[in-house]
């Protein structure tokens, strides 16, 4: 039996609605640094995002092209598979309705893939309706290279770990292909409020 | 592996930012110098945190002490050094690591840096060698901010410390005759023994000073199969 | 590869001892990517991360990824081709 240590309790912790809290999460106020690997270090100049895949034709912005799509400011919650949930993160970035607006498609999946070859899958409905965004600034700031800048994938309904850092572009797909960390048993599909964490939960 | 209970039974200021705990761990066997336990901590609603803190002690000293470095936003460093009491108890597993741990041989000369924190593990080497009457060459480089940061600092500069060598990077009290800058290949290469005499290298520290200082060897013609490291992260203490 | 955020091997080494059983961390293992060899104490090691990611300090590729899933270790080494035990 874990025997409880006297007086500790991590981060001071504040006081929340626990309706806002998915099972099994613990709110925090710091923005904890998660990684697979080093933080990559490109330059905008060479930056693009691009749709590819189950398409006519693979749709690419430069980051100037990007930076002139309307973007919008969004508040929202955020939950780590690692248990730490974020309360009310503010991020701005462009939504992911206005990037697929005009991209015909019969795709159902995405993977949304990454500098530094990180991957990870997603229902293409999941980031439509206003769920998902390309987001280049968190809290009034240009998103910094350690939590994902210049540009992240935030898709907060699922586990944060689908919020693709240094997000490079999406692959539509007629078939669902395990990302990264799906393919080492996390929940294909992540939904917090289920507690979906683990492949089977 | 299993994790064991740990009483706490006192607490030592090392510096402002330090401090040793010594423990009672039942049915703890011998360490070896330089291996470190993993320590974790329980909340009452079951939130865990786990970090690894290398052994201050030589297996030849009677308890266990570990030294932490609190970390500003630390999780566990916190917790041992500011709130942690005589007789509470933490969960701790280990001994662990073969691979930075030394052990009395004959044989030849040993040198270690540490850097901040890192020095936590070379003490428990130094400790043991001295407990074993080591006649091996032994040299500790150990760079740190100020003379107020040295951890075991009393340890470290009595008359019968043994080949010590302290770098103030950041303020050196008046007076100061020893070395007061970051370690560097040119203060590596005055300190260490020679590569032609194929010291054995111990380095410890925050990441970035264990890769300047092993390349410094590599580049002055050590052997890596003889630079053994140990690196704590970015923040030079607590590592997750 | 250096990254300064990065800890190595001997931060996993009590992981490591519950999923192999023993003190892993003078195991030689061979990268599989760029043939590099080295103990298991030196590899770059990330473990903030829903899992501990292990890369190869030579040349950055996968070694190794354990993830605990409902207190079952999972432990995909595909990236080492060889891993020699302690002597």
């Amino acid at each position: 039996m874990t025997r409880i240590t006297r007086g500790f309790h991590g981060r001071r912790r504040p006081d929340v609605d626990p309706a806002r809290v998915p099972p099994g999460q613990y709110v925090t106020q710091d923005f904890p640094v998660l990684s697979a690997g080093p933080t990559p270090h490109g330059s905008l100049d060479s930056w693009s995002f691009t749709i590819r895949g189950q398409v006519d034709q693979p749709h690419t912005w430069t980051w100037d092209e990007f930076q002139a799509l309307p973007r919008e400011t969004v508040t929202r919650d955020i939950h780590c598979v690692t248990k730490w949930s974020k309360l009310d993160t503010v991020w701005t970035g462009v939504s992911l309705d206005t990037l697929l607006e005009g991209v015909e498609t019969s795709a159902e999946y995405v993977t949304a893939f990454s500098d530094g070859g990180y991957t990870t899958n997603l229902p293409l409905e999941d980031l439509t309706g206003g769920r998902a965004w390309i987001a280049f600034s968190y809290d009034g700031e240009p998103l910094h290279a350690e939590h994902g800048g210049p540009a992240r994938l935030l898709v907060p309904h699922l586990y944060f770990w689908k919020s693709a850092k240094w997000v490079r572009g999406l692959e539509l797909q007629l078939e669902d292909e395990p990302g990264f960390w799906e393919g080492y048993g996390y929940h294909n599909y992540g939904d917090p409020w289920r507690e979906q964490r683990y492949a089977g939960d | 592996m299993n994790w064991q209970p740990a009483t706490a039974l006192e607490l030592i200021e090392q510096t402002a930012r330090t401090k040793s705990i010594v423990f009672d761990v039942p049915g703890w066997g011998r360490h070896r110098a330089g291996q470190h336990v993993d320590v974790r901590l329980t909340a009452e609603d079951g939130y865990q945190a786990q970090r690894s803190y290398s052994i201050a002690s030589a297996p030849e000293d009677r308890q266990i002490e570990l030294t932490v470095e609190r970390i500003d936003d630390g999780e566990v460093s916190p917790y041992l050094a500011d709130e942690l009491r005589p007789g509470d108890e933490i969960e701790l597993r280990g001994p662990i690591g073969g691979y930075f741990a030394w052990e009395e041989a004959p044989g030849t000369p040993v040198f270690l840096v540490g850097g901040g924190s890192g020095v936590v593990p070379l003490r428990a080497m130094l400790r043991h060698h001295r407990a074993s009457a080591s006649t091996v060459p032994v040299r500790l480089l150990y760079s740190a901010r100020s003379l107020e940061d040295v951890i075991y600092r009393d340890e470290l500069t009595a008359a019968d410390r043994g080949d010590v060598r302290l770098t103030l990077t950041r303020r050196q009290p008046a007076g100061w005759s020893g070395y007061g800058r970051r370690v560097d290949r040119e203060l590596v290469a005055e300190v260490c023994w020679p590569a032609a005499e194929r010291p054995l290298v111990y380095v410890c520290g925050p990441t970035g000073f264990v890769e300047a200082v092993a390349g410094a060897l590599v580049s002055l013609g050590h052997d890596a199969a003889r630079i053994r490291t140990e690196r704590f992260g970015p923040t030079g203490g607590e590592t997750p | 590869m250096t990254d300064s955020q990065a800890l190595d091997g001997n931060a996993i080494a009590g992981t490591l001892a519950e999923v192999f059983g023993g003190d892993m961390t003078t195991a030689i293992g061979t990268c599989g990517h760029c043939g590099a060899r080295g103990p298991v104490a030196e590899v770059v090691v990330y473990t903030r991360a829903p899992g501990v990611v292990v890369r190869c300090r030579a040349c950055g590729g996968l070694l190794m990824v354990i993830t605990q899933v409902h207190d079952v270790y999972c432990v995909d080494a595909l990236g080492l081709v060889e891993l020699q035990a302690p002597a």
